[in-house]
């Protein structure tokens, strides 16, 4: 009867294991170079296990890998919501190393970053289509959203039917226009906040948890 | 199947002294693959050509092509691309059975060209106005 019974409980593990929801979410952090993506994803990365992602920086391309910090546990109004955040680099259809060079670097430090920037860019189009269970997309809101590579992925995220939430980040800067995003995306719902400051980030724990528990 | 971008007469590089511009229509991309649509483009931009499609490309065929663009940059050859299209039409406009077969509806012109030859200079849900310069 003991064997029959631990048979049971085996074979029910087994299957809870296969059916239930339990496997932390993959949500990567998408947007063009420099909208605060790794910013963001250090904020939420300290707030919730103390460690951060990577090193933030205003010279873009400074992501070039897609990195990863696992099992964030975000709790929320009593709800729990395990993820794995993604943050990977800022996406655009074109990258010159001539650009780093006003960075004072040298030819050949800046030929490296755009080939590491280039592959990063690659491997984070891939990862959307294939690898990512909803898209934390962040924009820097003192600049224009209506630009060509903001439309493609949108559209790219929403043809995969992948949950997605839009950031309007850097709301602590003068210039900073909230509603010029929410009009850009009226589809989708617009949360302002700094990453930079940690302002708004209460509402972005919400959401997330709402958008991808 | 012949390259869209080849010269009509046989010259491979008509555009010395000019913007070579190929209009791509519906029907001749409809028959492609996703991979041979952009091969298709990327050849072309790679001339230094300025590419327009008719009916541009889906959201997947889209994604691909920044990635397969990506692989292709190499300093001082190639910089990537800029792209520009119309404002993808209101989802509320497709037709039920589009919608129930996943089918987007991808009419919607698109301008592609080399990033150091091709400019934005203006561009809402109308018009996409574009400054090109010469090689």
């Amino acid at each position: 009867m003991g064997l029959l019974t631990n048979l049971r409980d085996s074979i029910s593990r087994v299957t809870d294991g296969l059916f239930t929801d339990s496997e932390p979410k993959r949500i990567g952090i998408y947007g063009p170079p420099n909208a605060g993506k790794t910013t963001l994803a250090n904020r939420i990365a300290r707030d919730w296990t103390g460690d951060a992602v990577g090193p933030e920086s205003h010279i873009p391309h400074e992501t070039r890998r897609a990195r990863r910090k696992e099992n964030v546990e975000i709790e929320r109004n009593g709800r729990k919501v395990t993820i794995d955040i993604v943050d990977t680099p800022g996406v655009t259809t074109k990258v010159d190393y001539k650009e780093f060079l006003d960075h004072d670097m040298e030819k050949d430090d800046a030929v490296r970053r755009s080939r590491e920037a280039t592959e990063g860019v690659a491997e984070a189009m891939h990862w959307l289509r294939e690898d990512v269970d909803g898209v934390i997309y962040v924009l820097d809101s003192t600049t224009d959203p209506f630009t060509q590579v903001n439309t493609m992925l949108i559209g790219i995220i929403e043809s995969q039917d992948l949950p997605a939430l839009i950031l309007a980040n850097k709301t602590d800067l003068p210039d900073s226009d909230v509603q010029q995003i929410a009009n850009a995306f009226p589809q989708h719902e617009t949360i302002p906040l700094s990453a930079l400051e940690g302002e708004n980030m209460d509402e972005v724990y919400t959401k997330i948890a709402e958008y991808f528990g | 199947m012949p390259g869209a971008t080849s010269g009509v007469d046989g010259n491979d590089d008509p555009s010395d002294d000019g913007v070579r511009i190929d209009m791509i229509s519906g029907a001749r991309m409809e028959g492609l693959t996703g991979m041979e649509k952009i091969r298709l483009i990327l050849d072309g931009v790679r001339d230094g050509n300025i590419v327009i499609l008719e009916e541009g490309l889906s959201p997947d065929e889209e994604s691909k092509l920044i990635e397969v663009t990506m692989t292709e940059i190499s300093p001082d050859d190639f910089t990537g691309i800029e792209i520009e299209t119309y404002p993808k039409p209101d989802a509320n406009s497709q037709s039920f059975l589009d919608k129930l077969m996943g089918r987007e509806s991808a009419q919607k012109l698109t301008v592609i060209g080399p990033a150091n030859r091709i400019e934005t200079l203006h561009k809402d849900e109308n018009l996409i106005s574009t400054l090109v310069s010469r090689k």
